[in-house]
């Protein structure tokens, strides 16, 4: 009989529940104090991992600043599906101006906080991949540079899910979506030099940079509140499963995120002026077609004889990331 | 107290005295030194507290001020020509969300071909995009037209864009009075916010809108441009009152009373317009000038009373709608449709090309001869014209036609 080693918490995700949490260690939603800053009866999708990830970061960071807290929002899924009046979910103060500017959007906020004497209203900005590593990358570059006091969050489903699932710079290789379709030789998007929007954070040297999932929304909510400790530009780039634009099913979106960690093809990480701080280094490893496979996306790498040298360049991708951070497991 | 001050350092200098809280700046010809003078009054705290940054393009420009203004703060920012078609959705962002942004355009043309001098065709390209637009006439006036302008845009919560003709305002050195701080503030309030962004008082702002109200939305921000034609003039008065100047109102009626023929246009050319008109007048002839100071809101109901008694009416305008013709003009026939069989446009200064007060003399004989077309081009080289369009029918591979015309004009040989 082999052994198996369990830990204390047996779930099989190595997720700690609250109840075996000091109060203090308890994630913000199981206070009762919590501000449901996007509350209920908005009208994401089942599973909608950024609906997830933007409710935890969006009420850690109202704990983190005591309620002094605008949000500026991008154009896209998080925006459409939270505001078609008289429904709108958010109750904290809100504005939506366009896809592109809302880097700079936070700014004028921030800037105007300050010429008002009101520093203690900090200002979050936050957009999907598509507002942030394409049409608002010029604006979120210049904030950066600026090291403006916006903690901006990116919460990354890697496409353009809104308009229906198109190819956006932060869309994996091989993927298959409206724009990149599973057909040709080289079915699904291309294998290109990607755009990892937290190393070119971090290329700014601003004070904070991190990565989280919605596979652990405890370190998502540290990350914010870390971030909200720090003045000047910050940026979070949040990794948020898309049942929909990923195919996959609606229960799904927490362990699909945890198996991109796992994988080490989404490294999460912290750094602090341009240098990497802390890692979380993988538990459990996996290969990427155990993340890969539950995915319609990508099931043509899959389907018939399917395509292995794709998957082994994937597979490569994910290994250079868990050599560049350093996430190998600690038994390793 | 009047100074010899260039007018963008005139610009500068009554916006500071506005109290503006957060400024954005990017540079474009020829609006930079009205940033450069206010970055430098921020930086050495003459102006404060006030925000200045320097964004990294004209749509962060306009998006920096909508974060701003949402958030209650009085906000400036000042562009041109291809910087305004750069911030154009931000633009129209700023008006549709009501938020109080004034702007000054210095009127340039917009590429290609790349040209830095003066026309209107920005202000143009943007008539529909919510904002109020005053065209100055002279620098004092373009001076007065900011702090009206803070006035009318937080009055009503709509943007304003004050238009001033690029170098030949931006850059001319001449007597400006400065208004007193005291005065300007005596006449502008501190600014509040219909709607703001405010922790204590958490509002949504910016939700979708779909087709059931979509509309409405849209009408009301229209009635706050008609409530504007009211305001507009009312301000103006105001202003009058303390400063003793004429500056802004709608409309800038010029020995109009018994005038036969009527030029209207906007901006610097009304002083070379005026000029021609009474030079005219002493020959006899009944001429007048119609300034139009509001494009938009356009103020249709004054431009027909102005122009009722007119038997012939020219638009001078600098900019034109390609493939149809005048846009003011178009505005001008809508307001006054009787003088519609005698209006003649007549496209000028595009680019920067000069207009002389001779020019303006000629423009007055041939519509008084009845020899001016409905729609003309001032000083058009129709020889240069007419060997590039030779060149195109005679050669597929006719080349860039722009860079034909110039060495065209240089003597040289275009390509063939």
């Amino acid at each position: 009989m082999t052994e198996t080693r369990v830990h204390f918490y047996q779930v099989g995700s190595f997720a700690v529940g609250n109840r075996l949490l000091s109060d203090a260690d308890r994630t913000v939603q199981a206070s009762p104090e919590r501000t449901n800053s996007l509350d209920a009866g908005h009208r994401a999708c089942q599973g909608c991992g950024e609906a997830l990830g933007a409710r935890y970061a969006l009420d850690a960071a109202m704990r983190a600043t005591q309620g002094r807290l605008v949000a500026v929002n991008a154009t896209g899924c998080l925006e459409v599906f939270s505001t078609p009046y008289p429904e709108t979910s958010w109750r904290i103060a809100w504005l939506h101006s366009l896809f592109g500017n809302a880097p700079a959007v936070a700014t004028g906020v921030a800037a105007a906080m300050r010429a008002k004497g009101r520093d203690d209203v900090r200002v979050v900005g936050q957009a999907g991949d598509g507002g942030t590593v394409d049409i608002g990358f010029g604006t979120l570059s210049g904030m950066f540079e600026r090291n403006d006091d916006v903690l901006f969050i990116c919460y990354d489903n890697e496409g353009y899910m809104n308009t229906g699932v198109q190819r956006s710079a932060a869309t994996p290789p091989a993927a298959r979506t409206a724009t990149s379709e599973a057909l040709g030789a080289d079915p699904g998007n291309v294998f290109g030099q990607g755009k990892d929007l937290p190393r070119l954070a971090m290329a700014h040297d601003i004070p904070y940079v991190a990565t989280a999932t919605v596979a652990d929304l405890h370190d998502l909510e540290r990350k914010v509140e870390r971030a909200m400790t720090v003045r000047g530009a910050r940026y979070l780039h949040v990794l948020v499963p898309c049942p929909l634009g990923w195919g996959a099913a609606s229960a799904d979106t927490v362990r699909l995120a945890r198996l991109a960690a796992e994988s080490g093809f989404f490294p999460v990480f912290e750094a602090e002026h341009g240098v990497v701080t802390g890692v979380r280094r993988i538990r459990q490893r996996v290969g990427v077609e155990e993340y890969l496979r539950p995915q319609r996306r990508f099931a043509h790498l899959f389907a018939g004889e399917g395509r292995p040298d794709l998957v082994a360049r994937l597979q490569a991708l994910a290994d250079a990331n868990i050599v560049r951070y350093g996430l190998a497991p600690e038994e390793e | 107290m009047l100074q010899q001050l260039e007018g963008s350092r005139a610009i500068a200098e009554t916006v500071a005295l506005c109290r503006p809280e957060v400024v954005c700046a990017y540079p474009i010809s020829p609006q930079t030194h009205i940033i450069e003078a206010i970055g430098a009054m921020v930086k050495d705290g003459r102006l404060s507290p006030c925000e200045f940054i320097n964004v990294e393009s004209e749509y962060a420009a306009m998006s920096v001020s909508i974060g701003a203004s949402a958030a209650g703060a009085r906000t400036y920012t000042a562009t041109a020509s291809q910087g305004l078609l750069f911030m154009i959705e931000a633009v129209y962002n700023a008006a549709g969300l009501g938020l109080p942004v004034v702007m000054t355009l210095a009127n340039r043309a917009i590429g290609a071909p790349i040209n830095i001098w003066n026309d209107h065709s920005d202000a143009m390209a943007v008539g529909d995009a919510g904002w109020i637009q005053l065209f100055a006439e002279t620098n004092q006036e373009a001076a007065d037209l900011h702090v009206q302008a803070f006035r009318l845009a937080e009055a009503l919560s709509v943007p304003v864009m004050v238009c001033m003709d690029g170098f030949i305002l931006t850059h001319a050195v001449e007597a400006v009075d400065l208004i007193d701080q005291a005065v300007v503030d005596s006449f502008l309030p501190p600014y509040e916010p219909r709607q703001v962004l405010d922790p204590d008082d958490p509002v949504s702002i910016g939700a979708m809108v779909g087709p059931e109200a979509f509309e409405e939305v849209r009408y009301l921000a229209h009635l706050r441009q008609l409530d504007a034609l009211e305001l507009i003039p009312s301000v103006a008065e105001e202003f009058a009152a303390l400063t003793g100047r004429a500056s802004g109102g709608l409309l800038h009626p010029y020995r109009l009373e018994d005038a036969e023929t009527v030029i209207v246009a906007m901006g610097s050319v009304l002083g070379t317009i005026k000029d021609a008109v009474d030079a005219r007048r002493r020959a006899g002839e009944r001429v007048g000038v119609l300034g139009v100071t509001a494009f938009r809101p356009f103020p249709v109901v004054a431009v027909a009373d102005a122009l009722r008694g007119a038997r012939r009416v020219v638009v001078v305008e600098k900019a034109f709608s390609l493939g149809m013709g005048g846009v003011l003009a178009t505005d001008v026939a809508t307001a006054s449709p009787d003088s519609g069989g005698d209006l003649a446009t007549v496209v000028a200064g595009l680019g920067g090309r000069p207009i002389t007060r001779r020019d303006v003399e000629g423009i007055l004989e041939r519509s008084a001869q009845g020899t001016l077309p409905r729609l003309s081009f001032l000083n058009l080289d129709e020889d240069v014209v007419a060997r590039e369009r030779a060149r195109m029918a005679a050669s597929r591979r006719s080349g860039p036609f722009a860079e034909n015309v110039l060495r065209d004009l240089a003597g040289g040989r275009a390509h063939r």
